[in-house]
C-alpha cells in the first residue's frame, strides 16, 4: 500500500476518466465542459508525471510495473502531446459533429493504456495496457460514425488489430512457457540459453508491435486508417501510439530479450530498412494528405526503428530523440491541416494546397519549414533526429542500414518537395479561413519555432535523453 | 575571446532577413526592403574587407578561430578562415549586393521573399566557408539547397519545377554519402574538428571510401561530369540573380571542400584517385566545351562554359602543385565575377527582348555600345586573354599539369581554344553582325544600376587580371602549407609501409 504514491497518475487518469463518465451522464450537453476539464486533468497529470520524475528506478506490485527515467520521460512526451493533440482539435470536433462526451474520455483511456504499457515490467500488466489503448482506438478510429471511410478504418484496424493482438499473446505464451515467467526481469535470467520455443515468442511478440507501430510489413492498416479517421483521431494516431509501442519496443528488446539481440537485431533492420524504404517509395504517388503523412509516419517508424536496431545506448537514446522530434513535426503539420478549413469544411488533398502561399504566407511558411524537417534538410530539427540515428548506427558499422536510410531520405524527400511545389509554385485557388482558435494557433507556433531554432541549442534534448540508460 | 567576427558575417544576413521580414510590404514596389537588404549586403561586404584587412597574409594557421560547445559536447561550432576561405567570404560579400541590385530587372512579384531568400544563402554561403567543423560544414552545405530550391522554384522560368527538383534531389543524393562519411570520421578518430583532423590524420585503409564519398557530394556540387546535367537546367530555369548566386558562389562550395577537405584530410586517397579526377575533368572540359558550342540558349551555353571551367578547376586542384592549386582557387574566384558577369550581361538582354536565343539577336554594338564593351570585357574574361582574371587562373593550372603530366596539359589546352570558339562565336552572334531583327531596334542601353553591377564587376576582373598580387599573397602561404602538409602524409605513409 505505501508505494501507491509511485503510480498517483495513473490512480488520478483512472479516477478521473469515472468521474468526467459519470458527469457527462447526468449532466446534459456536457460534452464541451467533459473537453475541457479533460484537458485541465492532463495538464494536471502531466504534473504529477514530473513531479515523480526526479526518482530513482522503483519496481511495483511483486515487481509487475516499473518507474524509472526511461517511462517518465515518455510518458512526459505522451502525455505532453495528448494535451496538444486536444488543444489542436478542439474546434475540429466541434465542426464536424464529433463534439461528444465520449471523445475526450476515450482519449484519456486510451492515454491511461499507453501509460500501463509504458510502465510495465510483466507480459500480462502491458497486455492489459495495449487492450485498453487498443479498445479506445477502435471506437475513436469509426467515431464519425456517419462517414462511411471512418467507419471502414475503425472496423479494419479493429480486425487487423486483433489479429496482431492475438499473434502477440500467442508470442507471450511460448515466452512465458519457455521461461517460466512473466515477469520482464525474470524471463531475461532464464532465457540464458538458446531455444526456438523463446525464438518464435520473440518473432510473434515483435510482430505484435510492428503492427502498433506500422512498421513494413505489418503496416496496411495505417493508411486506410489515418485516411479514414476524423483528423484529430489520425493525429492521435500519427503520436500516441507510436510513442508507447516505441517505448515497449524499448522495453522487450532491452530487457526481457537483451541476451537474445543476436536473434532479434536481424529482425529489426530487417523491418527497419523495409519501413524506410517503403514508406518513401509509396508516399510518391499519394493524393490525400493523410494518406500520405501515413506513409510518412512508416517511414520515420523505420528510422526510429534503426536506432534500436543498434543494440547500443546510443541507438536507444537516438531513437527516443527521434521520436520526441518526430512528434513535434507531427502536431505542426496537423496544426496546419486543421487550418485548411472553409464554410466548415475541412480540406485534406494535396491539390486543395494549390498556391497557398499567395494568401497565407505565414502558414506556407510553417509548412514549408515543417516539410522540409520532415525531409531531414539541415539545419531543421528533422535533421538532428536523423543524425542522432545515422550516428548511433555508423558507430556499430552498419553502413548498409545507414547507406540505405540515407538513399531513403532522398526519396522521400521526393514527395515532401512536390508538396512544397504545390504550395508554392502553382497557381492559386480559394482562400480558406484564417479565424482560428487560440490552442490550434500556439501549437503551430511553438512546433515551428522549435523545429526552425532547433539549432541553436540541439544539445537540450539530448541531454535529458542521454540520463535514460538502458544497457 | 574577441568579437565574433566570423559569427557576425555569418548572421548579419540572417538578421537582415529578419528585418526585412517586418518591413512594410505595401503595395507597388517595396522598396524600403530592397534598401534594407542593399544596405546588409553592403555593411556586410564593409566587414569581409576589413576581415581582409586585419587578416594575417603569413600565417599558415586558422584565424580569427571561435569555438563553442554546440551538440551535446562532441560537436563543437567552429569557425575560422585561412587565406583561401577569406577570398570566398569576399566574393560571396561582393557578389550578393551585386545582386540584390540587379533584383529590379528581373523579378516582378514576391520581392520581399526574394530578398530573404538571398540573404538567407548568403549565410549559408558564408557558413561553408568558414566553417572547421565538418558537421557544421555539412548543415551549411546542405541548408543552402532550401533557399536556392525556391529561388529557382518560385521565380524562375517555364521549366521550373522540373530544374528546381533535380537540383535540389541531385545535390541531396550527392550528399547524403558524405554524411555517412562525416560520421565515419567521427567514430575513426573521434573528432570532426578539422585541425585536429589534420593533426591526428585518418589511416589509409579508410581513406579510399572517405575519399568516394565526400566526392560523391562535390562532383555533383561542382559539377563534374557526367553529374553535371543539373546545371544547365538549373541555370536556365533559375531567374538571372539565382543563376548568378549558382554560378559565382555554389559552385565554389565543392572547389572549396575539395581543396579543404579531399586533399587535407584524405591525401592517399587523393593520390589513389588523381588520375580518375583527371579523366572527368578532361571530359569536363572538352566535351561540354563542344556542347556549349552547339547550344541556341545564351544561359545554357554560359552553363556548359561553367561545368568547363569548373572543370579546369578540379584539374589544378588535384595537380597537387603549388601552381595548380593556386591557379584553380584563382579560377574559382576569376569564374565566380566572369560567370556572374555573363549571366548578369544575358539578363540585360533577357529584360529587353525576352529572349534568350541567340538567333534572335544580332547587331546590338549599334543601338547598345555600352553594353557591347562590357560585355566584350566578360567574353574576353571567359575566355581567359591575358590581361583579365580568366588568363591567369587557367595559366597557372596549365603549369601545374605540365609538371604532372603533359598529356593532360595538352589535352585540357584544347579546351582552352575551344572556348575562345564559344565564347567568341557567342559573342558574335549577339552583338556583332547585321541586326535582322527589326524588333531589336527599339531596344535601349544600359541603365544605371546595370552600370553599376557590370561596372563592379568589371574592375576586379581587369584589375586582378593585370595586378594578382593581393589575391594570390592571400592564398599563397595557405596553399603551401596545405601542400606540405599533404605530402608529409604522403611520405609518411609510405614509410610506415616499408
Amino acid at each position: 500500500m505505501e508505494n501507491f504514491q509511485y503510480i498517483l497518475p495513473e490512480i488520478f487518469i483512472s479516477g478521473s476518466i469515472m468521474l468526467f463518465l459519470l458527469v457527462g451522464v447526468f449532466k446534459k450537453n456536457s460534452a464541451s465542459l467533459i473537453y475541457n476539464l479533460s484537458n485541465i486533468s492532463l495538464v494536471i497529470l502531466l504534473a504529477l508525471i514530473i513531479n515523480l520524475s526526479s526518482l530513482d528506478t522503483i519496481y511495483l506490485f511483486n515487481k509487475s510495473y516499473l518507474i524509472d527515467n526511461l517511462s517518465n520521460y515518455m510518458k512526459i512526451i505522451l502525455v505532453g502531446s495528448g494535451i496538444f493533440v486536444m488543444l489542436t482539435g478542439s474546434k475540429y470536433i466541434q465542426v464536424i459533429n464529433l463534439n461528444k462526451i465520449e471523445y475526450p474520455i476515450l482519449i484519456l483511456s486510451s492515454i491511461l493504456g499507453m501509460m500501463i504499457m509504458i510502465s510495465s515490467n510483466d507480459l500480462i500488466v502491458f497486455y492489459m495496457g495495449l487492450e485498453l489503448q487498443s479498445l479506445a482506438l477502435y471506437v475513436l478510429a469509426s467515431f464519425n460514425r456517419d462517414n462511411l471511410l471512418s467507419t471502414e478504418s475503425g472496423l479494419k484496424y479493429f480486425v487487423l488489430s486483433a489479429l496482431s493482438s492475438g499473434l502477440l499473446l500467442y508470442g507471450c505464451s511460448l515466452t512465458y512457457g519457455f521461461s517460466e515467467s512473466t515477469n520482464f526481469d525474470q524471463i531475461l535470467i532464464n532465457s540464458t540459453e538458446f531455444n526456438y520455443g523463446t525464438t518464435f515468442g520473440i518473432v510473434f511478440i515483435l510482430v505484435g508491435l510492428a503492427f502498433k507501430i506500422s512498421a513494413v510489413p505489418f503496416h496496411m492498416w495505417a493508411p486506410d486508417v489515418y485516411q479514414g479517421s476524423p483528423t484529430s483521431v489520425t493525429l492521435f494516431f500519427a503520436i500516441l501510439p507510436k510513442i508507447a509501442a516505441l517505448s515497449v519496443f524499448i522495453k522487450f528488446l532491452y530487457t526481457p530479450f537483451a541476451n537474445m539481440n543476436d536473434q532479434w537485431q536481424t529482425i529489426i533492420v530487417f523491418i527497419s530498412i523495409a519501413s524506410m524504404i517503403f514508406g518513401a517509395v509509396a508516399a510518391i504517388g499519394q493524393k490525400n494528405l493523410k494518406r500520405l503523412i501515413a506513409y510518412s509516419s512508416i517511414s520515420h517508424m523505420g528510422y526510429a526503428l534503426a536506432g534500436l536496431a543498434t543494440v547500443s545506448n546510443q541507438g536507444i537514446q537516438s531513437s527516443i530523440t527521434y521520436i520526441s522530434i518526430y512528434l513535434v513535426m507531427n502536431l505542426a503539420f496537423f496544426s496546419c491541416l486543421f487550418m485548411l478549413k472553409r464554410n466548415d469544411k475541412y480540406y485534406e488533398n494535396i491539390e486543395d494546397l494549390s498556391g497557398l502561399s499567395k494568401k497565407h504566407p505565414i502558414l506556407s511558411f510553417s509548412l514549408l519549414i515543417v516539410l522540409f524537417s520532415l525531409a531531414g534538410i539541415p539545419p531543421l530539427a528533422g535533421f538532428f533526429a536523423k543524425f542522432y540515428v545515422f550516428l548511433a548506427v555508423i558507430e556499430q558499422s552498419m553502413y548498409f542500414l545507414a547507406i540505405v536510410g540515407l538513399l531513403a531520405t532522398v526519396v522521400a524527400a521526393f514527395y515532401y518537395l512536390r508538396i512544397i511545389k504545390i504550395i508554392y509554385f502553382d497557381p492559386e485557388k480559394e482562400e480558406y479561413e484564417t479565424s482560428h482558435n487560440l490552442g490550434l494557433k500556439i501549437t503551430l507556433a511553438i512546433s515551428t519555432i522549435f523545429i526552425l531554432a532547433y539549432f541553436i541549442y540541439p544539445s537540450g534534448i539530448t541531454e535529458i535523453v542521454s540520463k535514460i540508460t538502458m544497457i | 575571446m574577441n568579437f565574433p567576427i566570423l559569427s557576425s558575417l555569418i548572421l548579419l544576413p540572417t538578421i537582415g532577413a529578419l528585418f526585412i521580414l517586418f518591413t512594410k510590404s505595401s503595395s507597388g514596389k517595396y522598396q524600403s526592403s530592397k534598401y534594407v537588404a542593399l544596405f546588409i549586403s553592403l555593411a556586410n561586404f564593409l566587414l569581409s574587407l576589413y576581415l581582409w584587412y586585419v587578416f594575417d597574409k603569413n600565417l599558415v594557421d586558422f584565424q580569427f578561430v571561435e569555438n563553442r560547445e554546440w551538440l551535446s559536447g562532441f560537436i563543437n561550432y567552429k569557425v575560422g578562415i585561412d587565406g583561401i576561405s577569406i577570398l570566398f567570404i569576399i566574393l560571396t560579400t561582393f557578389i550578393t549586393p551585386i545582386c540584390i541590385i540587379s533584383v529590379n530587372a528581373t523579378i516582378t512579384n514576391k520581392l520581399k521573399d526574394f530578398l530573404i531568400a538571398i540573404l538567407i544563402m548568403e549565410t549559408f554561403m558564408i557558413g561553408v566557408f568558414c566553417s572547421l567543423d565538418l558537421v557544421v560544414f555539412y548543415l551549411f552545405f546542405e541548408a543552402g539547397l532550401i533557399p536556392m530550391f525556391l529561388i529557382i522554384g518560385i521565380w524562375g522560368g517555364e521549366r521550373r519545377v522540373y530544374s528546381a527538383f533535380k537540383f535540389f534531389l541531385y545535390t541531396l543524393l550527392g550528399s547524403v554519402l558524405m554524411l555517412v562519411a562525416i560520421i565515419s570520421i567521427y567514430w575513426i578518430t573521434g573528432t570532426t574538428d578539422v585541425e585536429k583532423l589534420y593533426e591526428l590524420g585518418i589511416k589509409a585503409e579508410y581513406q579510399n571510401l572517405l575519399w568516394l564519398a565526400f566526392f560523391s557530394s562535390f562532383a555533383v556540387k561542382t559539377p563534374m561530369w557526367p553529374v553535371h546535367t543539373w546545371l544547365p537546367d538549373a541555370h536556365v530555369e533559375a531567374p538571372t540573380v539565382g543563376s548568378v548566386l549558382l554560378a559565382a558562389i555554389l559552385l565554389k562550395m565543392a572547389g572549396y571542400g575539395f581543396i579543404r577537405f579531399s586533399l587535407g584530410l584524405f591525401p592517399i586517397a587523393s593520390e589513389n584517385f588523381t588520375m580518375l579526377v583527371y579523366i572527368l575533368s578532361l571530359i569536363a572540359i572538352i566535351y561540354t566545351s563542344l556542347v556549349a558550342l552547339m547550344q541556341e540558349d545564351m544561359k545554357k551555353l554560359i552553363a556548359y562554359s561553367s561545368v568547363a571551367h569548373m572543370g579546369f578547376v578540379t584539374l589544378g586542384i588535384f595537380t597537387m602543385t603549388q601552381q595548380g592549386i593556386e591557379g584553380s582557387i584563382f579560377q574559382m574566384i576569376s569564374h565566380g565575377l566572369v560567370s556572374a558577369a555573363l549571366f548578369l550581361s544575358v539578363g540585360v538582354v533577357y529584360e529587353r527582348h525576352h529572349t534568350r536565343l541567340i538567333n534572335k539577336y544580332g547587331g546590338l554594338v549599334s543601338i547598345m555600345p555600352r553594353y557591347a564593351i562590357v560585355f566584350m570585357v566578360f567574353t574576353l574574361g571567359a575566355l581567359g586573354l591575358p590581361g583579365t582574371t580568366g588568363f591567369i587562373g587557367e595559366f597557372l593550372i596549365l603549369m601545374g599539369a605540365f609538371e604532372k603530366n603533359i598529356l593532360v596539359a595538352m589535352i585540357a589546352s584544347l579546351g582552352v581554344i575551344l572556348g575562345a570558339a564559344y565564347m567568341l562565336w557567342l559573342f558574335k552572334r549577339v552583338v556583332f553582325g547585321e541586326m535582322n531583327n527589326q524588333e531589336l531596334k527599339s531596344m535601349k542601353d544600359l541603365k544605371t544600376f546595370e552600370i553599376i553591377t557590370l561596372s563592379a564587376l568589371v574592375i576586379p576582373i581587369l584589375f586582378f587580371g593585370f595586378y594578382p598580387e593581393p589575391l594570390m599573397n592571400s592564398i599563397e602561404a595557405s596553399v603551401e602549407n596545405t601542400l606540405n602538409m599533404y605530402n608529409l602524409d604522403l611520405i609518411n605513409n609510405l614509410a610506415s609501409k616499408d
